[in-house]
């Protein structure tokens, strides 16, 4: 149920005869997909290749005072048992740290722990066997001896005299810490009424139906590494891999097939993998590893984690006055690599508050080590989290003056003709449209009388709410995310074009398909700036040997980037065939143009000659054409963000829901999702990554969370313990679009993959509250549990 | 994820299949592999041989006799959800199936297999406690019958000896104004319990007599509430007779917290339940 979007301003370019922006066309890879004939990595299979398990830390932390490897070196199949010293010998450590997050500090980590365990699940030997299963009978095998440390779990006393330091060599238990200050903070909440909320966010992590998956194969007499690898970013890897593995960089290719899902869990350089490619250069064979269910649970990055104080001020007549939050995060024992467990904390102190005008902001954050599953990157960080500060400030405040909610959004989100502008926290907006998103949600929902209904049931002791959460989304980043801080991570990315003799268009780019349909959005984008039918293009994606240098596919920014490169080759590309087609044809190239795969005049439209007879003359009968003429059918294009340092973008959402005020649970009735995401390029793609966004925010916000007990231990690290959404308890979400392109390209499309995400928990938890006000009872608590909600209620203590 | 090595046997007969259990001390059963499958998986068990009895002849079926219901150990839980001769005879185990997993599960899984597995969050359990149902076992010197009362013994835990097989479950047929009533808490669809309620009684005069609340998913394994029952015999199930019953559950259940959900929270959740089923009961 998505409206069709209008359009907004388009440019020229796009404007065209055959057009497939705003098309919900099917993706190309969809059918093979669902047929099961995806090629995925673990479906690969190379001569000699043998199968990786790892032995894995049982305790949070611990010494590891031996390790026997004899009877696994017996045990059938098994080709190798590697301990990590013996691992450093072929891959040199790394620290997660990044020159601009100041003062960002971390231990050296390396591809399988070497001297102690840091958190329940690191690898310390690895089992190379020809089968996965003989690998684990090698797994068990291996006895470690081992001396158990004391655990730094809780991160709130983290920083604790009493404490121990998890890395004596870092001094402390401090990774990073940053304060912000913006305007007059104490004389805005000494003007107005305070709000002081405690807000809490569990950890949960990403659980991709594909797991992480690498097979690496060495070449010794070529000294090339290929690396099959289940990511969202190929260059990135090849640059880690060639870095640790002291190969050259030209003698690395990574190539990313089909992906089942990343959700930026498969951004990082995780141990176990670089472990896996090390072990194929030692080994000299191809080895696989596929993390298993329950080693995801261990291994995969978590994210959230935040315990966030917050306060607003609020004048009488609804202006926010001044906000400010306090927020404590704990990463586990390492800053992951090469991205930093930091970039979550500061997102957060960046994007709180940052859709008001409110110019008075104060933020603090501390990010601590603990012995846990490493936290990084997972879809909308830090996003969530500040929305749901914000906007639950928000209630509250509204709460607190009396006012409703959506009035007190209208009286100060930035106005949507007050761009550009720039936030209290330094964001620069290029253009937002926070008030015609409200609007149209307001309409969508139809507030008054969803008001009305709530209010006739509540006399029959039924509790139902609503909430509302705007946000904006951090999409389309330029260096200024990354490479700036010394990531080797292109923010740049590429599109080369190539018209093949039958009239075909190639296209390969650096943007990796992770299921989410990037290569759909490339082929549309192609074919319209190209002139030619969908059909007649085929994106060949996710291989360094093969596509432009790039940066591949994380923080929304695939079609915006990848996109627009596209959009610069397939003009290239015309205006070369144009210039062949003028020969041929005797004709000015300006007064030609291309359709349909058909070369005709611009003028009227008239078939002059087919893509596939222009094709035919370059490649086979260049012996035609004038001999001061060289044809060349090829483009390629780049493109990095220029005006801005990010294309932000913004939404609102709003979540009705009922609460059981017996038990605790909750009911989702129905969710609403107004983004604004500049050019809808595919409604369709654009809709489901809204969707699938909104279901992973609404995970954290009810479902999703990595217990842990007082010893570090996971406590429900498996499908049936940790509750992933799921279709039934899912509400109807509805879609719909506002389109402010971004000017930074002429394709101005801005990210969509992480909106969902970032409003979602905020709606959620909001509605949860609204539903509960005549209880006078508010729960700030993510996920909000039936016994949290009851807890809250005063019915259990 | 992967097994470690087993032996594989597949019976063709149930004498064939004690025998093997005889001869290989660290053999296991193979029903519908639903529990089981994982378990290897995940290595929590590790048997010599996997006894396969999915295929034994006559060990599914579902039958009335002397006002007894008898159902195979084999029937699947789709069979029993989809059985008119359950739905008659015995309401509460069709109510029950519903809540056993998915539907991919309950076209593999046996109701012997939930019985002898003894999860403390399974649902058919806490039904046979209601219902009063008994247990026919198997082994090499015959047959015996275990009451549910005694059957089950702790978490995977039942009277089973381990060169046994569970041959059949029965429940008594429906009796006249008896009624059964079926709730459960869960998260999600299709997961186990956070805690459920069988409760089976009669309603006669506008009282109700013998009832029997059988919780699940509370303890080790499912638990009668006996003094909340008691405290009902022959008296309406008004507002207030049901909340006084309710306030006794805490002398009944003492619930096992599991993360994230503690005993106080359970035992709350209880009260819901028995509120909930025995208004629908009186209703
Ligand atoms: C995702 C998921 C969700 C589930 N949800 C639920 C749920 O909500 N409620 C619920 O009750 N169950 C649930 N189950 C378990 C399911 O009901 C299983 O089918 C059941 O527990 C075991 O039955 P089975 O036939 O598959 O037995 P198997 O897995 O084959 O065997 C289980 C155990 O019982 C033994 N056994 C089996 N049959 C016999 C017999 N005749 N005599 C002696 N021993 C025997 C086996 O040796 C083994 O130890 C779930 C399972 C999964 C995978």
């Amino acid at each position: 149920m998505s409206d069709t979007p209008p359009h907004g301003p388009l440019h020229a370019v796009l404007d065209r005869p055959n057009s497939y922006i705003g098309r919900s066309v099917p993706r190309p890879n969809v059918r093979r997909l669902l047929q099961g004939r995806g090629n995925y990595v673990d479906d690969i299979r190379l001569p000699r290749m043998v199968h990786v398990a790892f032995v894995r830390s049982p305790y949070a932390h611990a010494r590891i005072d031996g390790i026997d490897t004899a009877a696994a070196l017996n045990s059938p199949g098994v080709v190798a048992v590697v301990t990590g010293a013996e691992l450093a010998e072929y891959c040199t450590p790394w620290v997660g740290v990044l020159s601009h997050l100041a003062g960002l500090k971390s231990q050296p980590q390396h591809a399988i722990a070497i001297q102690k365990a840091s958190w329940q699940g690191e690898a310390v030997a690895a089992v190379v066997a020809e089968t996965r299963a003989q690998a684990e009978d090698g797994v068990d095998a291996v006895q470690v001896q081992w001396t158990e440390l004391p655990i730094v779990a809780d991160m709130e006393t983290a920083l604790d005299d009493q404490t121990p330091v998890i890395h004596p060599d870092l001094g402390d238990n401090l990774a990073w810490q940053r304060s912000f200050e913006a305007g007059d903070v104490d004389a805005a909440f000494a003007a107005g009424t305070v709000v002081d909320e405690e807000f809490s966010f569990g950890r949960h992590t990403g659980v991709t139906v594909e797991p992480r998956a690498i097979l690496s194969s060495y070449e010794p007499a070529e000294g090339r590494l290929t690396v099959h690898h289940s990511c969202q970013a190929p260059h990135m890897m090849q640059n880690i891999f060639a870095t640790h593995l002291g190969l050259e960089e030209h003698d690395v290719r990574v190539i990313c097939g089909d992906v089942g899902g990343s959700y930026g869990i498969k951004v990082h350089a995780y141990a176990d993998e670089m472990a896996t490619a090390a072990l194929s250069v030692m080994l000299r064979r191809p080895v696989k590893f596929i993390a298993d269910r329950l080693e995801s649970f261990l291994t995969d990055i978590h994210a959230r984690d935040h315990r966030v104080r917050a306060r607003m001020a609020i004048s009488e007549s609804g202006k926010i006055l001044g906000i400010e939050i306090d927020d404590l995060t704990g990463i586990g024992p390492y800053s992951v690599y090469p991205r930093t467990s930091g970039i979550e904390a500061n997102q957060i102190v960046n994007l709180t508050g940052a859709q008001y005008t409110c110019g008075n902001y104060r933020a603090k954050t501390t990010v601590v080590f603990q012995n846990k599953v490493p936290m990084c990157q997972y879809r909308a960080v830090g996003h969530p989290i500040a929305t749901a500060v914000t906007e639950g400030l928000v209630d509250a405040a509204a709460a607190a003056i009396g006012m409703d909610p959506i009035e007190v959004r209208r009286r100060n989100l930035i106005p949507d003709d007050a761009y550009p502008c720039t936030a209290a926290t330094g964001l620069s907006f290029e253009g937002l449209s926070h008030h015609r998103a409200l609007a149209r949600l307001v309409e969508l929902m139809d507030y008054d009388s969803l008001r009305a209904e709530q209010e006739r049931l509540r006399g029959d002791g039924i509790y139902r709410g609503i909430g509302i959460a705007t946000f904006i989304e951090l999409t389309n980043p330029s260096a200024m995310f990354y490479g700036v801080g010394g990531a080797r991570i292109s923010a740049q990315d590429g599109c080369t074009l190539r018209l093949d003799a039958k009239g075909n268009v190639i296209c390969t780019t650096g943007v990796t398909e992770q299921g989410q349909g990037a290569e759909a959005v490339m082929a549309q984008v192609t074919a319209t700036a190209v002139g030619v039918t969908i059909d007649k293009v085929r994106v060949i994606t996710g291989d360094t040997d093969v596509v432009p240098y790039g940066g591949g596919t994380w923080a929304s920014r695939a079609a915006g980037i990848g996109g627009e490169a596209a959009v610069q080759a397939g003009k290239a590309l015309r205006e070369n065939i144009l210039k062949v087609a003028g020969i041929i044809l005797q004709a000015e190239p300006e007064t030609l143009d291309i359709r349909e795969g058909r070369v005709v005049d611009g003028a009227d439209g008239n078939d002059r000659i087919g893509l596939d007879e222009v094709g035919r003359i370059a490649y086979y009968r260049a012996d035609t054409l004038p001999k001061d003429f060289q044809s060349e059918l090829v483009a390629t294009r780049h493109y990095v963000p220029k005006l801005f340092p990010f294309a932000f973008t913004n939404g609102v959402q709003a979540s009705w829901l009922e609460v059981d005020i017996e038990t605790g649970f909750v009911t989702l009735l129905k969710h609403w999702a107004v983004e604004d995401c500049g050019t809808v390029i595919n409604p369709q793609l654009v809709d489901e990554q809204i969707r699938g966004g909104v279901v992973q925010g609404i995970g954290g916000a009810l479902f999703e969370h990595c217990l842990y007990d007082d010893h570090g231990q996971l406590l429900n690290g498996s499908m049936m313990d940790y509750l992933t959404p799921m279709a039934a308890e899912m509400p109807d979400i509805e879609v719909a679009h506002v389109e402010t392109p971004t000017a930074d390209s002429e394709l101005g499309a801005k990210g969509a993959g992480e909106a969902g995400t970032a409003g979602a928990p905020a709606a959620v938890l909001n509605a949860i509250n609204d539903a509960l006000m005549p209880l006078d009872v508010r729960l700030n608590i993510h996920p909000a549990t039936p016994e949290r909600i009851l807890a809250a209620l005063g019915t259990v203590g | 994820m992967k097994p470690a090595p087993f032996n594989y046997i597949k019976p063709s007969s149930i004498g064939d299949a004690l025998a093997a259990l005889g001869e290989h001390p660290e053999a296991v059963l193979l029903a519908g592999g639903q529990s089981l499958l994982p378990m290897l998986n995940m290595r929590l068990v590790a048997p010599s041989h996997v006894i396969d009895i999915g295929a034994l002849p006559a060990m599914n079926e579902v039958s009335i006799a002397d006002g007894w219901l008898r159902m195979g150990a084999l029937l699947r839980h789709c069979d029993l959800a989809a059985s008119p001769t359950v739905a008659e005879a015995a309401p509460l185990l069709q109510a029950a199936a519903r809540h056993i997993g998915h539907p991919a599960i309950r076209n593999r899984g046996t109701i012997g297999g939930s019985l002898a597995l003894a999860d403390p969050a399974a649902e058919l359990p806490a039904c046979l406690l209601a219902l009063g149902g008994r247990l026919v076992i198997e082994g090499l010197d015959g047959e015996r019958v275990v009451e549910a009362a005694a059957f089950f013994t702790g978490t995977f835990e039942t009277a089973l000896r381990r060169d046994e097989i569970l041959r059949a479950v029965e429940v008594p047929v429906l009796a006249p104004k008896y009624r059964s009533e079926f709730h459960e808490l869960a998260r999600r669809l299709g997961d186990y319990a956070l805690v459920g309620l069988a409760a089976h009684g009669q309603i006669d005069n506008g009282g109700v007599h013998d009832l029997r609340l059988a919780f699940f998913a509370v303890g080790d394994k499912p638990a009668l509430a006996v003094a909340a029952a008691r405290s009902l015999e022959g008296k309406s199930l008004s507002e207030a007779n049901i909340a006084a019953a309710v306030a006794l559950l805490a002398d009944d259940i003492h619930p096992i917290g599991q993360p994230g959900y503690g005993e106080r929270t359970k035992l709350h959740h209880c009260g819901v339940l028995v509120k909930r089923a025995l208004s629908r009961m009186a209703a």
